[in-house]
Formats: structure tokens, C-alpha cells, sequence
């Protein structure tokens, strides 16, 4: 469990992160979600330590990351596994040294043949054991995203960042990438963190939402309750969707459409 | 400026502060010298054979006093190579070449989030990335200083011998006579201090690249002219105080 405290944030005397707090639930898929420009990437890169917040505090599973000792927080960071909005593959590494690299790094114990395995196990779990020996310049989108993800489990990772996992993709790959982080979380009861602004995904695989809207936290609640929700804000940024729309109205005709159209996506039939 | 040189300093501390397992560092140094020593051997040897080549043939254009014997070309080739044209050429094309390669190459890392990649990991991004670079650069430019010196005078002796300005014999007893060992010493001093200054500012200008693909191309540009200035500042300096 990750815990955000009264975290603040500003860059040249603008604020950007205006005292927020939330809790993040292990073996959830947790959705920091809201527009462009409301601080979600800028909250994710200060709970993952790439920004130091000015004000407030993060512990994960008890241990304060913000401001601790630097061993601390490498022990915290060796836990962690992200995939950015870019994938950041290693540009100069075949997809399968691309996995490896975290291995060789943080767990010297390992053998090259366990660590061959591994890196097998989990290409295969992202469905592309046969990707191994390409350059990340020879994968698709979709493909770096799950080299990504196979990337940041490889070392077991205890907490999973993901920053805008479905942005550049087609609808079809982005369920598939959604449902892949979904099972991935409670195969191994990870702690998960999505930036996002795509309703879909929330709809699809969102257990718990964060939704900001310039730099606070308006909301916070599951995706059955975000269609009920009260908050302006946030109906407005729904509603911005015509899908969502028609959802919506589906699911006040039919009282309770929409909780069976919940369901229907979680089971994995999509949107 | 004084803003620059602090984060300069802060960048160089970083990088070895918290460095990565020595055999992770060792593996990261062969690999960066490969791509900063092996690769440039045909540039360096072409450049600094031409330089020895045009300097033999524009020495003797200009003595032409019959008093000052034919073997003084050869002198003169050997001490304008050993002191000056070997260390400072060579890491001015190095500068070009190295320099940006290191900007270019840590710049896109920085911009498609492969550096943030690192961190993330908790791994020391400067100590895996810039230190290998610098290591690497200190133990290659005095390798490709001296195959500069060797090529630069043989390309005089060719230069010399081929265009018929002199004879064999003479160029070789000019490079033989009043031989100063201590001014390969200088060179290869020079050599390490422009290596370090090449890595560095160009690892530095690299490392801090913000923006897009733009802004990487002008870091690359940035971190060569920086690299060379320092070169011309830390050649006079080192002159200044080691001759």
C-alpha cells in the first residue's frame, strides 16, 4: 500500500500539486485520472522519486520514501517497476537484454541461465516469446508497451507505475494492454498505479479512482460509483465522451445497465 | 556561468558518489572504449598522417636559408607534432566526434525517458552512464595521441621523401636530434586533461538536455564548441604552466 500525504508541488512559483492526499491499495489497480495539465504525471514521477515534492510525504507499506536515508530509498526503488508513456526501451538493447538489464543490475545473485529463464517467463507472459532477439526500432507500439511491462516485473516487482499506458495505440491494443496490467496486479498481487485520461480504461480495468482537476483531488471511488458521482468536474470530464454518454444513458433506461457493462468488461469483453 | 560550473561540479560528484558493481562499470568502460577509441582510429590516422604530411611540405617552403641544414624539417615536424598538433588536433576531432556522440547519445535517453528508466530502478543514472564515458575517454585519447605522434611524423617522412624536399636521411636524423623525452610526457598530460574536459562537458550537456529532438541536436552542437573552447583555455594554461 502506497500513501500519499499533503503532497505540494510547485514550479517556478506555480503550483502545480496543491496538498494531496490518497491511499493506493495493494492487489488493486489504483487510477490517478483527470485532463491534461492537472498533475498527474508530475504527482506519479514524485511518488516514484524522479521529483522531490516540496511539501507532504509518501510511504510505501510503512516506510517513508520522502526525505529518507538514500539507502532507503534505493531499497524502495528496487521494488518499484514502471512502464512510461514512451516505454523508454533501451535503445542500443534487443528486446530481451531490454528485460534482463534489471535483472543483471539489482540481482547479481542470479545465475545467466536463471536469469535466461526469467526473462523467458516473462516475455511469455506478455505473449511475445518470440520478440526476443528484436530492437525495440523493429516492435510495434503495442510491442514496446508489453516489452515494458514484461520489464518491469521482471525483477518481481512489489509496486507498478504506469505512466498513460494507451497513449499512441489503437483501441483494440490498448484493452489488450489494460487487461494485461489487470491480470498482471492480481497474479501478483501488486500494488498498481495508472496515469491516465482514457475513460475507457477505466471502465475496463479502474478498482480504484483518483480523479485531480488542477492539482487537487476532487474524488476518489470505484468505477461503479464514477458514473454517479457529484462532483462538476468530474461529470464534466465523463461526459466529455459520447460513449460515455451513451453509457450512461443506457444505464439510467435500463437501471443498472451500466454495472452489468462494468462486468461484462472485467470478465473481458471489452468496450 | 558560476550557476554552470556549480552543477558541473554537483554532475561529477553524483557520478561517483554511488557507483554501480565494478564489474558492471568495467564492462560499461570496455564497451564506451571501443566506441570512443577503436572506432575513431581511421579519422585520427587520416587527419593527424595529413597534418604531419602538410607540415613537413610547408616547413620546408618556408626554409629555404641554405645555412639551416634539411635535417631541422624533421626537428621541427617531430616538435610541433609531440607538443601541439598530436594532443590538441586529435582532441579537437575527437570533440567533433566523441563529444557528439556522448551529447547525442545521453540527450535522446534523457528525452524518451530511458535515463528516468534507470533511475527508477534505482540505478545511479550518471554513474552508469557518464562515468563509463569518462573512463573510457582518459584511457583512450592517450592511445590515439600516440598513434597520432607516429602517424604525424611518418606522414612528414612520406610527405618529405615522396615530394623530394628533402632525403630520408636527413628528415630522420632531424627527428632524432635534441630529443626531449619530458615532451611526451607534456602530451600525454595534455591528452588526459582533454579527454576529461571533452567527456565531461559533453556527458554534462547531454545529461541535463530538456525538450525534444530539437533541443538534442542543439546540446550535441553546444557540448562540441563548449569542448573545444576548453581545449584552446586548457592547452594555453597547461603551456603556461608545465613548459
Amino acid at each position: 500500500m502506497i500513501e500519499v500525504s499533503n503532497i505540494e508541488k510547485s514550479f517556478d512559483g506555480t503550483p502545480v500539486l496543491k496538498g494531496i492526499s490518497c491511499v493506493f491499495e495493494t492487489g488493486k489497480c489504483n487510477m490517478l485520472l483527470g485532463g491534461s495539465g492537472t498533475g498527474k504525471s508530475v504527482l506519479l514521477q514524485c511518488i516514484v522519486g524522479l521529483m522531490k515534492p516540496d511539501i507532504g510525504s509518501i510511504t510505501f507499506d510503512g516506510t517513508v520514501y520522502t526525505n529518507s536515508k538514500i539507502d532507503i530509498r534505493q531499497e524502495i526503488r528496487r521494488k518499484i517497476g514502471m512502464l512510461f508513456q514512451g516505454s523508454a526501451l533501451f535503445d542500443s538493447m534487443t528486446v530481451a537484454q531490454n528485460v534482463e538489464f534489471p535483472l543483471q543490475m539489482l540481482t547479481p545473485e542470479m545465475t545467466p541461465e536463471e536469469r535466461r529463464d526469467r526473462v523467458e517467463f516473462c516475455l511469455k507472459r506478455v505473449g511475445l516469446e518470440n520478440a526476443g532477439n528484436k530492437m525495440p526500432a523493429e516492435i510495434s507500439g503495442g510491442m514496446k508497451k508489453r516489452v515494458g511491462i514484461a520489464r518491469a516485473i521482471a525483477p518481481q516487482c512489489t509496486y507498478l507505475f504506469c505512466d498513460e499506458p494507451n497513449s499512441g495505440l489503437d483501441p483494440a491494443t490498448s484493452t489488450k494492454i489494460d487487461n494485461l496490467i489487470y491480470e498482471i496486479t492480481h497474479e501478483y498481487d501488486i500494488t498498481t498505479v495508472i496515469v491516465t485520461h482514457d475513460m475507457n480504461s477505466v471502465i475496463e480495468i479502474g478498482e480504484h479512482i483518483i480523479f485531480l482537476h488542477q492539482g487537487k483531488k476532487l474524488w476518489d471511488g470505484t468505477k461503479e460509483e464514477i458514473l454517479n458521482a457529484k462532483v462538476p468536474e468530474l461529470r464534466e470530464f465523463i461526459f466529455s465522451s459520447s460513449l460515455v454518454r451513451a453509457a450512461k444513458r443506457v444505464d439510467d433506461e435500463t437501471e443498472g445497465g451500466m454495472a452489468a457493462f462494468a462486468e461484462e468488461s472485467e470478465s473481458g469483453g471489452g468496450i | 556561468m558560476l550557476k554552470t560550473f556549480g552543477s558541473f561540479v554537483l554532475f561529477l560528484r553524483g557520478m561517483v558518489t554511488r557507483t554501480e558493481r565494478f564489474s558492471v562499470l568495467w564492462n560499461r568502460t570496455i564497451d564506451e572504449a571501443i566506441l570512443i577509441g577503436v572506432d575513431s582510429i581511421v579519422i585520427v590516422s587520416i587527419v593527424s598522417a595529413f597534418i604531419g604530411a602538410v607540415t613537413c611540405v610547408q616547413i620546408a617552403y618556408n626554409l629555404t636559408n641554405p645555412l639551416i641544414p634539411q635535417s631541422t624539417i624533421g626537428y621541427m615536424v617531430r616538435e610541433m607534432t609531440i607538443l601541439e598538433l598530436a594532443p590538441t588536433i586529435t582532441s579537437i576531432v575527437l570533440a567533433g566526434k566523441v563529444g557528439s556522440s556522448i551529447a547525442g547519445g545521453l540527450g535522446t535517453m534523457r528525452i524518451t525517458e530511458q535515463v528516468s528508466a534507470l533511475e527508477v530502478m534505482g540505478i545511479n543514472s550518471t554513474s552508469y552512464l557518464v562515468l563509463p564515458r569518462i573512463l573510457a575517454a582518459l584511457l583512450m585519447f592517450p592511445l590515439l595521441v600516440i598513434l597520432a605522434m607516429l602517424l604525424s611524423i611518418l606522414g612528414g617522412y612520406l610527405a618529405g621523401t615522396l615530394t623530394g624536399v628533402m632525403t630520408a636521411q636527413d628528415y630522420i636524423e632531424g627527428i632524432r636530434t635534441d630529443f626531449i623525452p619530458y615532451n611526451i610526457v607534456f602530451a600525454l598530460i595534455k591528452a588526459v586533461v582533454f579527454a576529461f574536459l571533452v567527456s565531461g562537458i559533453s556527458a554534462f550537456k547531454g545529461y541535463y538536455t530538456t525538450g525534444g529532438a530539437l533541443e538534442v541536436g542543439a546540446a550535441s552542437t553546444g557540448a562540441v564548441t563548449n569542448s573545444i573552447i576548453a581545449i584552446l583555455i586548457a592547452d594555453f594554461a597547461l603551456a603556461a604552466l608545465l613548459l
